[in-house]
């Protein structure tokens, strides 16, 4: 990977990766990203920029540097031994046309 | 090696898939990419200023509230886009310092000044209007980060220039006065407008490379001539002259003809000589540097906490 | 809807109090606009234009109530109200007025806004000391509002509650953030809070129009909000480590019309546009 080297900048404030709930019962969802100080400013932060037209009703944030990624050089490794697991779908079964909802 | 990446990465792009952060790019992709999208964050965040200049001066509580909204999603846009950024591996402080110094480019158009309210309808009318053109087709671009970004600017960006249309719709059946002050900021607005699609195809080297990456989708020319046809239409709704004699329908090519830019004023305006360039570099200067207590303190404060709950 | 004309306050003693609640919340709002597009950071920026959308929705709902009021005088009364010549020119017209009228063509003299709105921002420190002062004030002059008698005031009150509750969260972090922060911030925010301190005692000081609408059960009474405020107040400034000024002389006059200086300052932009092309839409 080329991934350049970020150099540090102490004054900077850190970046937060904002997940947002936009409706009772879904998932949070990712957001976007933002800076702030400190966890307190970085909830208050993506209420002010990322939920002004009512995208949310609740928000997770996490600092960047705290998310733990797979890497996509192992995408086969990690992902495609899931491919040939067809039996863990229901449409893999049969049923016959009288039970219609199972 | 380096080479099945390229193949790698490049089979990725042809089929349309969507590099992220972490997948191998070539340095020439990251790079442009940077380049290219930080120019659009500092577009916004400097084209901000001449708009936030009649946040003060807006001629109704109803106008006041939507200009500083509409300046706010700005800020928003600019943020987004840095956070795309981000993802390539430089700090948003970097790249402030790229425009602080005057090493980075953004958008000439935000150069010129607005002189009259009439300018808040012509630059929601036609520079988010031209914007939106430029932007709608990179929702699709190859990065995924990027494309994230700019589906949630277009979505805010759509009631950007419905305000600027209805502004000037509103002079243009007004007054006398109101009528001449809609044509005023239609004439001065026109071709710095057109000039924002950039250079012609000929003389726009990178052109060819950023279509295949998806990075831009149509050619400046292509997009401009797709910008002057509506524009024309649109101008006979608001019963508004077209600032530019050579406009004529041509029936050949299906599309408009029209007058020849002055290539050299963009230059100049690019180059550092417009209207307002010096200035508005500077208030952004002024800003940050002004800041910069303000944002040692948070993160002086936010150490603070961190020990003392260390130490309890 | 309203059932003041029961509670046998005068028309003009209700609009008096609206209006200096819109006024506060329009000159609040404008000069909280002034930071759009100059703020420390970008987050920062969004923030604080969040809550001046708030301050000018509020405004705007109240100085349509105001015009409501207005209109409803009989046609000599309202020759009385204000004496600019913009709205002098209107009345004789028979014309109603509306929110921007009541915005745009009034005179300096003509506005009840607090002294402490209308100073300028200088920086962030004073930006956020004011707001320390007027959203503590806020939070519980709204909470008692809430439960006035006069239905469109109480309903304001209601909807503005949230919004200030979440503008002094706001201001009193950045209070703290700022007082036990860096040296340059302390030493910055509490020469904020010194200098603004004398402008924060009028919000307390009740006229004859708050003990009027006090009285009936419209308005809030003063001198029943002022010690929470001020132990509130204290509470925020010491864990900013800042210290609370003395008692000390304190200004007045913007409830009455007399203002600082500046306000011509933030009227003369403010309004330029309504006064320099009469009459038009916009």
């Amino acid at each position: 990977m080329t991934q350049e080297i970020k150099k540090t900048n102490k004054t900077e404030w850190p970046l937060w990766e904002v997940f947002i709930r936009s409706k009772a019962g879904l998932d949070h969802k990712h957001a976007g990203s933002l800076h702030a100080a400190d966890a307190q400013m970085a909830v208050e932060n993506a209420r002010d920029v990322y939920t002004r037209r009512m995208e949310g009703v609740s928000i997770w944030v996490v600092e960047s540097r705290h998310i733990h990624a797979s890497d996509p050089d192992q995408s086969e490794s990690m992902y495609e031994p899931a491919n040939d697991k067809i039996y863990r779908h229901p449409t893999f079964y049969n049923l016959p046309e009288e039970v219609k909802y199972m | 090696m380096s080479n099945s990446f390229q193949e790698h990465f490049d089979r990725l792009i042809d089929s349309e898939v969507t590099i992220e952060p972490k997948d191998w790019m070539p340095d020439d992709y990251r790079k442009t990419l940077i380049r290219q999208i930080s120019q659009h964050a500092h577009s916004e965040i400097v084209g901000m200023l001449p708009e936030g200049n009649w946040i003060t001066r807006a001629p109704s509580l109803r106008r006041k509230a939507v200009l500083l909204a509409k300046v706010q999603d700005e800020a928003g846009h600019g943020l987004y886009l840095y956070s795309a950024a981000e993802t390539l591996g430089v700090t948003r402080d970097e790249l402030y310092n790229q425009l602080h110094t005057g090493k980075a480019k953004y958008s000439s158009i935000f150069n010129y000044p607005t002189l009259t309210w009439a300018d808040m309808g012509a630059v929601g009318w036609l520079v988010d209007g031209a914007a939106i053109m430029n932007q709608v087709p990179l929702c699709r671009t190859s990065y995924g980060p990027y494309a994230r970004a700019m589906v949630r600017v277009c979505k805010e960006e759509s009631f950007h220039q419905r305000q600027g249309f209805e502004i000037m719709l509103t002079l243009s059946k007004g007054t006398e006065i109101q009528k001449k002050m809609a044509q005023d900021a239609f004439n001065r607005w026109w071709w710095p407008s057109l000039m924002m699609f950039g250079p012609p195809d000929a003389e726009s080297p990178h052109t060819a490379q950023s279509v295949r990456w998806r990075i831009k989708r149509l050619t400046n020319d292509e997009l401009r001539q797709k910008f002057v046809d509506v524009t024309v239409e649109q101008a006979k709704v608001l019963g508004l002259e077209m600032p530019d004699k050579d406009i004529k329908w041509n029936e050949e090519r299906g599309h408009h003809d029209f007058g020849a830019i002055n290539w050299e004023e963009f230059r100049n305006v690019v180059k550092g000589n417009g209207p307002c360039n010096k200035q508005r570099l500077e208030t952004r200067k002024k800003a940050w540097d002004e800041g910069q207590w303000v944002r040692d303190a948070a993160m002086a404060h936010a150490e603070k906490r961190k020990s003392r709950k260390k130490a309890a | 809807m309203d059932t003041n004309s029961k509670l046998q306050i005068p028309n003009s003693k209700l609009l008096d109090y609206t209006l200096r609640l819109a006024d506060d919340a329009l000159i609040l709002g404008h000069r909280l606009g002034e930071w759009c597009g100059h703020g420390p950071i970008l987050e920062q920026d969004i923030a604080l234009t969040n809550t001046a959308l708030d301050h000018l929705g509020r405004a705007r709902s109240l100085y349509q109530y105001a015009a409501e009021l207005f209109n409803q005088m009989p046609a000599d009364e309202k020759k009385q109200v204000f004496t600019s010549v913009a709205i002098q020119n209107l009345v004789s017209t028979g014309a109603n007025v509306d929110e921007d009228d009541l915005a745009y063509l009034r005179d300096g003299w003509d506005f009840r806004n607090a002294l402490l709105l209308e100073q300028p921002n200088i920086d962030w420190a004073y930006t956020v000391a004011r707001a320390l002062f007027y959203d503590t004030f806020n939070y519980f002059f709204f909470t008692e509002l809430s439960k006035s008698k006069n239905e469109s005031l109480a309903a304001v009150a209601e909807k503005s509650l949230k919004e200030v509750t979440y503008h002094l969260r706001w201001s009193s972090e950045w209070a703290v953030r700022l007082g036990d922060g860096t040296d340059e911030s302390h030493a910055r925010m509490q020469k904020a809070v010194n200098e603004l301190w004398m402008y924060s005692g009028e919000l307390f000081t009740p006229n004859e129009t708050d003990e009027e609408m006090s009285r009936a059960g419209l308005g809030v009474d003063l001198t029943k909000i002022k010690p929470l405020y001020m132990a509130r107040v204290q509470e925020v400034l010491s864990e900013a480590t800042l210290t609370t000024p003395p008692d000390t002389w304190m200004q007045q006059g913007g409830r009455n019309g007399r203002h600082s200086e500046h306000l011509g300052y933030v009227l003369a932009e403010l309004q330029f546009m309504q006064r320099a092309y009469p009459g038009m839409e916009w």
